[in-house]
């Protein structure tokens, strides 16, 4: 017999809904704040990713914002180090522009990068990368804002606005190879009052790939909400961690006690 | 105690192992790389990574030369994701035909479930038959899967399930033929363990 859409919905409930903290990193060495008990060294990238996989964090992102090209190598070394000495996945973001920047990438351990500026700038650059690497190698991250009645990709941080709707443009991303979608709203990030819910709903209905959620998280209602409203399939955050605002334990029984699955 | 014994990695250019040999490491356990046939004899156990194209992956591993030297091993043998596909009889990933020492088949799931492919993250499995890989592994435990296309169910075959729209074989085995679709160099402290069973099988 058939298996009805409920059965699908019901039978798919075991794939754990994912919590992703994301660190800066420049010149190597983890920037902002962190506020973590028992570390011994706050700035020390390997170490507080070590921190969060003992908290069960489903996965981390590292967001390199080094400007030049020694701290970019400096970054590599890390991502080497963290392969080396972590047992969950992790994704690296930013400066990569070509093919030969993930391939560096890929050889040190990485399990995924993110694109963002290069994406829009040459759209191509999805569809080599997933011929290369794979689609579930190649994380499109969209920073959105809402502008005159619509939603426009943003560059650089959010400042360069582009003409890309944003709808289109995700839509463009998945056609092209994105194996998977990191949706940061500016207009929530920052505000600590939760996450765009509407918008990643409606993203998130005409998406076959999976959607992370960003920007906005200030409590853990915020997490339960997003997975409730708008059934993304990851949500990330930094600062809410990196204070130690949210333990992630508490946080992943938190998500367990309001029906949605975690690891 | 039995000792741990040495681990060879086939290499045949299909996909990053670089994960893999730090998890090995982590654990203590000794591994080397097989670039040629005759340095299976090197080893006596052998895996099989694999991210990628079934059909390209296969190509490479022929073109390696390593096939049949493969095939007529006796050794405990793990095949980890792509790897474990190729242990299968056939992919529909590029319509492929392949080692055939499980006789099952690789099924793409784009077609089959309404979920979101690839089936991307943490997810349980259930143990259906008795393995020396599951040693010391709870039932639904929590393992980190990256795939599009997944071997079937099969009762004799498949050690442990998991669920994704449909049911598919999370771990199979075959006599010495061992494969996990999950990553266990990436699926923390129990991945780790499926990797320090398989050195003590």
């Amino acid at each position: 017999m058939e298996p009805t859409f409920t059965d699908k919905i019901l039978n798919s409930s075991t794939l754990a809904k994912r919590i992703i903290p994301c660190l800066d990193v420049k010149d190597g060495r983890t920037v902002k704040g962190v506020n973590f008990i028992n570390l011994r060294d706050a700035g020390d990238p390997v170490e507080l990713a070590w921190q969060y996989s003992q908290q069960c964090a489903d996965e981390l992102v590292f967001l390199d914002i080094s400007a030049t090209n020694e701290g970019r190598k400096t970054t590599l070394d890390l991502v080497k180090a963290v392969a080396e000495q972590i047992n969950i996945p992790f994704t690296i973001g930013g400066g990569i522009s070509e093919i030969a920047d993930a391939d560096a990438l890929l050889n040190a351990g990485a399990d995924k990068i993110s694109i963002n500026s290069a994406a829009v700038r040459n759209p191509d650059l999805i569809k080599q990368l997933a011929d290369a690497f794979g689609k579930q190698f190649v994380v499109v991250a969209v920073d959105t804002r809402f502008i005159d009645g619509q939603n426009y990709v943003h560059l650089n941080g959010g400042r360069l606005k582009t003409d890309w709707e944003t709808f289109k443009w995700v839509k463009r991303a998945e056609e092209l190879g994105a194996g998977e979608i990191l949706l940061t709203s500016m207009d929530y990030d920052g505000t600590k009052n939760g996450f765009d819910c509407d918008l990643l709903s409606e993203i998130n209905l005409n998406l076959t790939i999976p959607l992370i959620a960003s920007g906005g998280a200030g409590n853990m209602q915020h997490f339960t909400d997003v997975f409730q409203k708008a059934n993304v399939d990851a949500a990330l955050a930094a600062s809410v961690f990196h204070y130690g605002e949210i333990s992630i334990p508490d946080l992943k029984k938190e998500l367990k006690r309001n029906g949605i699955c975690t690891r | 105690m039995k000792k741990h014994s040495s681990i060879g990695i086939v290499n045949y250019g299909a996909g990053n192992i670089f994960s893999l040999t730090a998890a090995l490491k982590r654990q203590g356990l000794r591994y080397g790389m097989v670039n040629r046939p005759e340095e299976l004899d090197n080893y006596d156990r052998i895996i099989i990574p694999g991210v990628g194209h079934a059909a390209k992956a296969m190509g490479k591993l022929k073109a390696s030369g390593m096939i049949d030297s493969i095939l007529q091993l006796k050794k405990p043998v793990l095949g980890i994701c792509l790897g474990m596909q190729l242990l299968t009889d056939y992919s529909e990933e590029g319509n492929v035909d392949l080692l055939k020492l499980i006789p099952l088949r690789t099924l793409n799931f784009e077609g089959r479930i309404d979920l979101k492919v690839p089936h991307m993250g943490w997810n349980t499995i259930k143990q259906v038959n008795e393995s020396e890989l599951m040693k010391g592994i709870p039932q639904e435990t929590y393992f980190y899967f990256v795939h599009s296309f997944y071997i079937e169910y099969n009762p004799k075959f498949t050690v442990a399930s998991c669920n994704y729209g449909i049911s598919f074989s999370a771990i199979v085995q075959n006599n010495n033929f061992y494969g996990v679709q999950f990553h266990p160099e990436k699926s923390g402290d129990a991945g780790e363990l499926i990797l320090k069973n398989f050195s003590t099988i």
